[in-house]
């Protein structure tokens, strides 16, 4: 969506923001808004949102999103915008590991609804649910970008392809 | 750029500026495209799909139908709209938005004026082939005047760009993806941003639907009138929606010049008040304490006998938001008895500038021109809550034209744009300002203007503000309703007029009602006399007017406890008056309290006039609804009182005649808002703690006051004593804590709360809310302890 005018910025203190996050994320993210122009420091939404949820294990909870708006003076809606759509952003506790099975329409075609089926009947699981012994959270996402060896599973940072039932047992199976 | 391009609409030769969209073009010719996304005044989004066209340049098709809402035109552009490829790709685009749209029509307060009901009967299949099931969202739930029905939403999205664009405040947007989308806050909260009834209008679905209508009436049942906002000094245009006699609702006017194409809530939703239970219906007389009713003419007579005894030493006090056929009237009958002590400054308390005052003060430029002002001075003004089109004027020029704008008030305000604001006591916003005229070089004339400016220490952030006046090709300093409040009002203006003079910007006044301006036009004033002209004969002002009690006070629509700037000193001198004639559309303890006789007059909408605006627009209005009861157009009443009591010149027929007769008299005004000399006044000593009496968004006049919806808006009519933290601290107060309130003999009772937008040395207690009418001045000395 483009707005008329530049972004619409919330100003918020800079002492305020000195007590948001710890130094590390602060710099993290800095590094990131320095890459764009002064007045676009919320082109840095993305990164921000992802160092931050790395940092609170995993996922984001509402104030911490907030945290980010006021970090990056934008409002907190536009925040919400960007968390709620992109699927690796978890905006409730998950577990350590996360089984994200694309579901866009490559994979589809290839198979992810058996996949996708699979996880259900096996450890009854819906999406976005983690399993019993608490191990991994199992996710349906939209396209990962790896068409070619659809069906595409993303398990932490790692793209595993051409998955079948079985093969993905096996890769959930070693998963620390 | 100028360059205009012909482009071929469904060959039709059309004129267009380069780069226009075609959307555009086609609404300009009147060629019908549907829509949905796209509104003339927010950003293009593109999204909804609907406008698709089919076309192609010279000679070349485009690949495949494009949106005309976002395809520039440029020579050689050949558009077909309704061509078997445009119609089919408008027939696809129509049923995958219906997918997920209720068929719930017939309890939908849309349905009969819903665009997508309009557009899927023109472009659209006549029998659904979807027989899966329908997504269903959750209601939002946003405040007291805007409904929700969220399965409706297509996610066209204009309300989120009305936010962010129009309003300056983010709070809907668009969360989740492809089939999740959902239009919404995602945190609760009411909105309670002043424009934000438009976006029920922008809403091309009933996703978002007005509250207070919400089941009411059918579209198909409401005649159309035209009206006027009745509230602030914008005249903003209005379509009032009427069934049976009854307001229904109100829709905004398009007005370029004045509203654009919106409306504030104010004016929306304060039509709820005609109805409220406490209208006057007929002539009240007041007998041994209690009210007892009294045909019309006795009543016309008994007011004619008690007027006429008072003679000179009648005052009458005048809405600045009545017509001016009344306000015309008003005076000629004052004028007639022998008074001159009419007046519609209600909320003002330094009177000391009256010699030296511009005739016609105005807004000194024209309403579209504020927001292409390089430089805009903002002096005394809670401007989003005083005249919220305005403050989206002064936005526009914030943002699009990046003008600096500076404010100098006595607390601090939330706004939606950059503004650099000078906060602080009223004798710091004197200092504020003569630092200002100080940075600019200014010494100003004799007087005690020279005084301040000599006595002033710029600081780093005055010399900026200075600066950028300066460098500002056009700029207008603009005095507010707060400065007219302030005890040196006089000095204000002069100071005001100084900076505008060193800084070569436009000096303006904001006016305090729907027809301020035209208060001097009608002669309204105690030393102005109709035509803007130096009274021959002048009267006393309000401050003299209450300080020595009159034999008699006429009350037009004014509510002593809420409309005057001193209800206290005001109640007093009502009550030692022989007779208190109110005419007013509303009942209301205040009145009650001080009248000897009511006579029910009508309200917005009930009565024709007409008002002027800030900018001096002459605009009038016709009656849509017949009063309700016995009550009577104010200028009739008038008009009968004036007859009744001999004198010359009540036998017009009809306000257009009034009308008439005040244009005549206004022949060759030309408004100047230069001031006539030198204002030698003092500065008022400084106090320990000060009163900032501001009165809210929805407490100006009788009518909003009684908008139910509008009350429940949170803050609305909020009685507290607003503290810094630190000034709390100071007196031995926190948050919460029951405290006196005492200005002089007046008194009242409230509750502490906190804002760090108080300046220290100040305590913000609102005016004009249930709790204030026992207090003082509005902008005065205070003293407020732990009770």
């Amino acid at each position: 969506m483009s707005f008329r005018s530049a972004p619409l910025t919330v100003p918020v203190p800079s002492e305020v923001k000195a007590g948001l996050f710890d130094a590390t994320i602060r710099a993290a993210i800095d590094a990131h808004v320095a890459r764009y122009p002064a007045e676009w420091k919320q082109s840095a939404v993305m990164p921000a949102l992802t160092l931050v949820q790395d940092w609170n294990g995993g996922w984001l909870s509402r104030e911490l999103m907030d945290d980010v708006a006021r970090y990056l003076d934008m409002p907190a809606i536009a925040v919400y915008e960007v968390a709620t759509f992109y699927n690796m952003y978890d905006l409730e506790p998950t577990a350590k590991n996360k089984v994200c099975v694309c579901n866009s329409i490559s994979c589809m075609l290839n198979g992810s609804e058996e996949l996708i089926a699979h996880v259900e009947h096996k450890y009854g699981l819906k999406p976005g649910q983690t399993s019993a012994d608490g191990r991994f959270t199992f996710k349906e996402v939209e396209c990962l970008g790896a068409c070619r060896h659809a069906p595409a599973v993303l398990v932490g940072r790692t793209y595993h392809e051409g998955l079948t039932p079985e093969a993905l047992d096996k890769l959930i199976k070693g998963l620390g | 750029m100028t360059d205009k391009v012909t482009i071929d609409i469904d060959g039709r030769a059309c004129a267009a500026h380069p780069g226009e969209m075609v959307i555009a073009v086609a609404d300009r010719e009147g060629i019908p495209i549907p829509r949905f996304c796209y509104h003339k005044k927010l950003s293009i989004a593109a999204n909804c799909r609907m406008c698709l066209v089919e076309v192609e340049q010279n000679g070349r098709p485009f690949p495949k139908p494009v949106p005309a809402c976002s395809t520039p035109v440029c020579a050689g552009l050949k558009v077909l709209t309704r061509s078997p490829k445009a119609l089919e790709a408008q027939k696809g685009t129509m049923e995958f938005l219906l997918i997920n749209h209720p068929l719930d029509c017939p309890i939908c307060d849309q349905g009969g004026e819903c665009e997508l009901q309009d557009v899927a009967m023109g472009y659209g299949r006549d029998v659904s082939r979807y027989i899966e099931g329908k997504r269903v969202v959750q209601d939002e739930n946003l405040g007291a005047l805007i409904a929700t029905d969220m399965t409706r939403c297509i996610h066209c999205t204009r309300c989120v760009r009305f936010g962010a664009e129009i309003a300056g405040v983010r709070e809907l947007g668009a969360t989740g993806r492809g089939e999740h989308v959902r239009i919404g806050t995602f945190v609760e909260h009411a909105m309670a941003h002043e424009l934000s009834g438009n976006i029920i209008d922008l809403c091309p679905v009933g996703a978002l639907t007005s509250k207070p209508y919400r089941f009411q009436a059918r579209a198909w049942e409401l005649s159309q009138f035209e009206g006027l906002a009745p509230h602030d000094g914008l005249g903003s245009n209005l379509h009032l929606h009427v069934r049976r006699n009854q307001v229904m609702r109100v829709h905004p006017r398009d007005n370029e010049a004045i509203n654009e194409t919106w409306i504030s809530d104010r004016d929306r939703f304060s039509y709820e008040g005609l109805y409220s239970e406490d209208r006057l219906l007929s002539p009240l007389v007041k007998k041994e304490g209690a009210w007892q009713a009294i045909g019309w003419s006795d009543a016309l007579q008994l007011a004619a006998t008690q007027l006429k005894a008072a003679g000179s030493q009648l005052g009458a006090l005048i809405s600045p938001a009545a017509t001016l056929e009344e306000m015309f009237l008003a005076q000629k009958l004052v004028r007639g008895l022998g008074s001159a002590d009419i007046e519609t400054r209600l909320r003002q308390q330094d009177f000391r500038g009256d010699a030296t005052d511009p005739l016609l003060p105005w807004l000194g430029l024209a309403i579209a021109d504020v927001e292409k002002q390089g430089a805009i001075l903002l002096v005394g003004s809670d401007i989003r809550a005083e005249i919220p089109l305005l403050a989206h004027r002064i936005r526009k020029a914030a943002m699009d034209s990046q003008a600096s704008v500076t404010i100098i008030n006595p607390y601090g305000l939330a706004l939606t744009f950059p503004a650099e604001q000078f906060t602080g006591t009223p004798t710091a916003n004197l200092g504020d300002l003569a630092a200002i005229a100080k940075a600019l070089g200014a010494k100003g004339g004799p007087g005690s203007v020279k005084d301040l400016i000599a006595h002033a220490t710029p600081s780093d952030r005055h010399q900026a503000s200075a600066q950028a006046l300066l460098r500002a090709e056009s700029g207008v300093v603009l005095l507010g309703a707060l400065a007219a409040a302030h005890p040196d009002y006089a000095l204000l203006k002069a100071l005001a007029s100084v900076v505008a003079k060193a800084a070569k910007l436009e000096l303006g006044f904001l006016p305090a009602a729907a027809n301020a301006t035209g208060a001097a036009l009608a002669g309204a004033l105690p030393l102005v006399e109709p035509g803007a002209r130096a009274a021959a004969t002048p009267g006393a002002a309000l401050d003299a007017m209450l300080a020595e009690a009159r034999k008699a006070y006429l009350l037009w629509n004014v509510e002593p406890g809420h409309d005057l700037i001193d209800p206290t000193l005001a109640g007093k001198a009502l009550a030692q008056a022989d007779f208190v004639l109110a005419c007013v559309s509303h009942r209301g303890d205040s009145v009650e309290a001080v009248a000897d006789l009511m006579l029910p007059i009508a309200a917005f909408a009930e009565t024709s006039g007409t008002l002027v605006n800030a900018e001096l627009t002459w605009q009038a209005f016709r009656g849509v609804v017949p009063p309700p009861g016995e009550a009577r157009p104010g200028w009739k009443i008038l008009r009968v009182l004036g007859n009744l009591l001999n004198l010359e010149g009540f036998d017009q027929d009809s306000s257009l005649q009034v009308a008439d007769e005040v244009r005549a008299l206004c022949e060759g005004v030309s408004p100047s808002n230069a001031l006539r000399g030198h204002v030698k006044a003092k500065p008022a000593p400084q106090a320990d703690l000060w009163r900032l009496g501001n009165v809210p968004l929805y407490r100006l006049d009788a009518l909003v006051r009684r908008a139910p919806a509008l009350q429940r808006v949170p803050g609305a009519g909020c009685f507290s004593v607003h503290l810094h933290p630190d000034q709390a601290t100071a007196l031995g107060l926190v948050a919460g804590d029951a405290v006196t309130i005492s200005q002089g003999e007046a008194s009242a009772r409230s509750k502490v709360a906190l804002s760090e937008a108080v300046p220290l040395g100040c305590a913000r207690i609102p005016a004009a809310v249930a709790g204030s009418e026992t207090l003082g001045v509005q902008i005065g000395p205070v003293v407020v302890t732990k009770a």
